[in-house]
């Protein structure tokens, strides 16, 4: 059995490892209001964007001269993984899920025969994927420069990316964050982003002639690299939101996990302390005893 | 008789109201916006969205940063890229 010293000094440590998990929690709960209305407010323009595309897209007849962005290269050999994880620990499965997405996915492409890269943000899934796939990792960009990634950072990935699509360095773009459904609940998803999957079903048909200005191709060009920031912005807002929230989960479960082992060590630390003083008034009555 | 205007940038949508008229500053020209115009689509460059909340009114002017107007049945919508402040 423990020594009541030990015990002493292994409640202490548990105590300062819930107060760092519970601080950790309440600065998740703090965050994740912040992320979650920064999500929520991006989320008109992605929904007009791509109400405008699709209804763009189905005036415009896919040519050999229409842009790749929309048409695809014409070959689907090599797909890029897009894999935005976060740069900082402590949210439980959060980071591990987002990876083990992607990883199902390049399994299932490598099987199929096709070619897989790896386009890294964030800090937290770069080690996993590196021992696994040590040359098929691209690039990884660094987000720990910033507090929260915005629009620029957006943009400067997808400044990138396309610029890989139009030098040919792939054909398929997919695109892996973690969508935030509630505080309890994330799910990662993985998604094609490159050539734009556009849903020309969707498209209302207004039948009013509608003017364009320049005209459609060249609005459709514009738009085509600009739908593509808005769903990667869109995605690390997501990610910083589900972030909050699984780390509030997670440390919230942490907390409470620490607060039973404080009280399972108490228990066990009494119940020794007892025994040592029955032991002691044993010995001094019996002792008097045998006088 | 008002016009339904939106503004929306990435972040967030900045305006939602009803107005009497907008300026837009169209990558191949300037052009109004009244209530009922004709459906139409156009980029739009770097420069100044004039918002007249009336008749005769006083333009409130919004810097605004690429991206593209929308006008259909339903109103005018401008997607900016950004919004000077």
């Amino acid at each position: 059995m423990a020594s009541l010293k030990e015990l002493k000094g292994r409640i202490g440590s548990v105590k300062s490892t819930q107060k760092i998990t519970k601080a950790k929690q309440m600065v998740a709960a703090a965050k994740l209001r912040k992320a979650q209305a920064a999500a929520e407010a991006a989320r008109p323009y992605a929904e007009r964007l791509e109400g405008v595309m699709a209804s763009l897209a189905s005036k415009i007849s896919i040519s050999d001269s229409s842009p790749k962005l929309l048409a695809g290269t014409g070959k689907d050999d090599t797909h890029l993984l897009i894999v935005c994880n976060s740069d900082r620990g402590l949210a439980g499965a959060f980071n591990s899920n987002i990876v083990k997405a992607a990883r199902i996915k390049a399994k299932k492409l490598e099987e199929d025969g096709k070619k897989v890269l790896f386009y890294l943000v964030g800090r937290k899934g770069r080690p996993v994927i590196k021992r696994e796939y040590p040359n098929q990792i691209v690039k990884h960009f660094d987000t720990t420069g910033v507090k929260t990634a915005g629009f620029d950072e957006a943009k400067a990935i997808a400044d990138e990316v396309m610029e890989m699509f139009e030098a040919g360095q792939f054909d398929v773009a997919h695109l892996f964050y973690s969508e935030f459904k509630s505080a309890l609940v994330q799910d990662p998803v993985g998604r094609q982003i490159m050539p734009v999957a556009i849903d020309t079903q969707e498209a209302a048909d207004t039948g009013a002639a509608v003017e364009y200005e320049p005209d459609e191709e060249e609005i459709l060009a514009e738009l085509l690299p600009r739908n593509v920031t808005t769903q990667i912005f869109g995605a690390l807002l997501e990610n910083n939101a589900s972030e909050q929230g699984a780390s509030m989960t997670a440390m919230d479960n942490a907390t409470r996990n620490a607060g039973d082992l404080i009280d399972r060590l108490t228990i066990e630390y009494n119940r020794s302390r007892q025994a040592a003083i029955t032991t002691e008034l044993v010995e001094i009555i019996s002792g008097a005893e045998a006088l | 008789m008002a016009l339904h205007f939106e503004l929306v940038t990435p972040e967030k949508l900045v305006r939602s109201e009803d107005v009497y008229m907008v300026q837009v500053p169209g990558s191949e020209g300037e052009f109004g916006v009244l209530e009922g115009h004709a459906p139409m689509m156009s980029t739009i460059r770097n420069g100044a969205v004039s918002i007249f909340a009336s008749e005769g009114a006083e333009a409130e002017v919004i810097e605004i940063e690429g991206g593209f107007a929308e006008v259909n049945e339903k109103g005018l919508t401008i997607l900016a890229e950004r919004i000077a402040v």
